[in-house]
């Protein structure tokens, strides 16, 4: 804490623990105020190394001053920059953050004021609960949480995390999923001084949220600048079943709440989907890619799962990245692709998911590896 | 001439207690089956809803998904739904029937067709639980040409602006969801709100017979007996199960439970 003339009244530092903070973990200081009349300036210094998972920080503070009155305040720091490069200062990997917390503040009573602080970041805290209802796959699971969010609307708001669903639940995704391209647009600028010439953006498709994220700020361009290429799931090689409404010619039918193209019988029952990836397994698509489809600004096409699996293999060989089943099925388009493309072409493909989550999958099907 | 609809509810007045409006689901647990169900049940009920089954069914729990399912595996096809509200109507020309289902299934059928062909069996209302006001507007103009009810969906939740909307678009009979859930929840408002808020939408207009659905069984269902209708559709759907698991017939069970719950309201 300093007074607004620079001179430090109080510094404090607090190590935590090498296991890093936990969730509920609250870090105290103490401070006593004597000068209840001049301004000052408050901040909260943060060190960060590599190993940081985001790159924003929210943290609750409580302030109780000797009263005892309480002031809490969720604060909350952006603490790298879009290309993901952290924003404090250090030339090791440690980088210190000075984060204002109060500016110009007077402290009105004299005595003992506690601190505490404690940080909000939440990577997994949502509760899980299996489906047990109809053929327990992702259309289950979807039709499962609108079931709750019927039951629940008064206090609930549905985020189905696919660009699937009623109209305004469509566009929460999607505007949040659209920071993918927002970034993107960086770092093409960044990497070829300007947007290139030619681009294919390539991106699986399941719902549709990652490749509406991925495509968002690219909509505008000229297709032939930059070509968006969607790639759904096509099922096994030998199966007639799929997840693939678009790039099969389904029928437009109404679930969840909008229309789109649809996996589905002449009756209007909703078809079983097969797909080697679970994110992929839905007999939908979002009702904005239909809109792309249809208007033809983007080229939609499928992937089998062998496919999938090929290219998931060949990318992890030759490349550091590690891509789930889901992107597997883009990489399979890039590589079909790319040996009739010209070579100013620039090829980006999402990997929006990591093989973690799929090594079950991958030992069944690929054996040890 | 008044519809069949009204006149069931005028019915249910002059004898001074609510319609009762059971649900059932065509083809629950066969063809056959379900017809006799529904003719059995007819004794007792005023109007008699008749799911289409749908594999995706949103807004329904439990009772009524695994009814729907197991219609579903016994291969009820849409004609076959029709077919049996006509076999229906031929033997109870005055019993008023409601299909209830999910608008995908009328919409891959073709609005028209369907419609058509509602008339043709004679069918005297609908209710497509996905088709929200307004979305719904030109459907239920489609209905009211052909003489056909489309009945409107109130919830806790529907805003006064809109309720006055739907009220004013609505035709005979306006369908008022209890409480915030799916079918077969159980009720967890207490009977007092849920009469306060269905006499709001009463005030409306008083022409329009209004019906409370979602969470009534033979515990519930006569603290609600000011309504000018109740429905049950999961009790009942329940009861199926049961009888199939105990191997018992189902007929004769679920028609106890609808003459049980008409005893209960017209005291």
């Amino acid at each position: 804490m300093f007074s607004c003339t620079d001179k430090m009244d109080f510094n404090q530092y607090k190590s935590i623990s090498n296991e890093g903070w936990k969730a509920h973990e609250k870090v105290l200081f103490e401070f006593e105020v004597k000068d209840t009349i001049s301004l000052k300036n408050a901040f909260i210094n943060i060190r960060n190394n590599s190993t940081y998972e985001f790159s924003n920080l929210y943290l609750i503070t409580e302030l109780v001053y000797p009263n005892k009155t309480i002031v809490t305040d969720t604060l909350h720091y952006q603490m790298a920059n879009e290309l993901g490069a952290f924003l404090g200062v250090g030339f090791t990997e440690i980088k210190e953050n000075k984060l204002f917390y109060k500016e110009k503040k007077i402290f009105p009573i004299k005595g003992i004021y506690s601190f505490t602080v404690r940080h909000a970041m939440r990577k997994n805290g949502a509760e899980i609960v299996p489906v047990y209802s109809g053929s327990q796959t992702l259309v289950d699971a979807v039709s499962e949480c609108m079931r709750y969010w019927v039951s629940n609307c008064d206090n609930t708001h549905m985020c189905v995390g696919s660009t699937v669903g009623p109209n305004i639940f469509v566009k929460i995704c999607g505007w949040s999923t659209a920071q993918i391209s927002r970034e993107l647009k960086v770092q093409l600028k960044s990497e070829f001084k300007k947007i290139p010439n030619k681009i294919k953006l390539i991106n699986c498709v399941g719902g549709g949220s990652s490749a509406y994220g991925f495509w968002s700020e690219f909509i505008d361009y000229d297709k032939k600048q930059i070509e968006l290429i969607g790639v759904e799931a096509g099922g096994p090689k030998k199966s007639k079943l799929h997840a693939a409404p678009l790039s099969r010619n389904a029928k437009i039918g109404i679930l969840h709440g909008a229309a789109s193209y649809l996996c589905q019988n002449s009756e209007g029952q909703i078809n079983d989907t097969e797909s080697i990836s679970a994110g992929l397994d839905y007999p939908g698509v979002s009702p904005i890619h239909c809109f792309l489809k249809d208007t033809k600004r983007a080229r939609y096409t499928y992937a089998t799962d062998e496919a999938a699996l090929d290219a998931h293999v060949m990318v992890t060989k030759y490349e550091n990245l590690n891509p789930s089943l889901e992107p597997s099925h883009a990489f399979a388009e890039a590589i079909k692709i790319a040996p009739k493309l010209s070579k100013d072409t620039i090829i980006i493909v999402n990997s929006c998911g990591d093989a973690k989550k799929d090594r079950d999958i991958l030992k069944e099907r690929l054996g040890k590896r | 001439m008044a519809s069949l609809i009204n006149q069931a509810f005028q019915n249910a007045k002059n004898e001074n207690r609510p319609a009762l409006l059971t649900y059932t689901v065509a083809g629950d647990n066969t063809k056959k089956k379900s017809l006799e169900i529904l003719k059995s049940i007819s004794n007792y009920a005023d109007i008699c809803e008749l799911g289409f089954p749908h594999n995706t069914p949103i807004a329904d729990g439990g009772q009524i998904q695994t009814s729907a399912y197991r219609a579903i595996k016994n291969g009820i096809k849409i004609n076959d739904v029709f077919s049996i509200a006509k076999d229906f109507k031929k033997s109870k020309k005055t019993k008023p029937i409601i299909l209830m289902g999910y608008y995908n299934m009328i919409f891959q059928y073709n609005e028209n067709k369907f419609l058509d062909k509602c008339k043709n069996v004679k069918v005297d209302g609908l209710i497509v639980v996905d088709l929200p006001y307004p979305e719904n507007k030109k459907f239920a103009a489609k209905c009211k040409k052909r003489g056909i009810n489309f009945i409107q969906l109130v919830s806790p939740t529907t805003s006064s602006v809109r309720l006055k909307k739907i009220i004013k678009d609505s035709h005979d009979m306006v369908y008022y969801i209890s409480m915030l859930s799916t079918t077969g929840g159980k009720l967890k408002v207490s009977p007092k709100k849920i009469l306060e808020r269905y006499s709001k939408i009463k005030n409306q207009n008083k022409s329009k017979n209004v019906v409370i659905g979602f969470g009534i069984t033979e515990k519930t269902i006569k603290s609600l007996k000011k309504a000018d209708g109740l429905v049950v559709g999961s009790a009942i759907c329940k009861e199926i199960s049961n009888s199939i698991k105990k191997r018992q017939n189902p007929v004769t069970n679920v028609t106890n439970i609808v003459r049980r719950l008409k005893n209960k309201i017209e005291i």
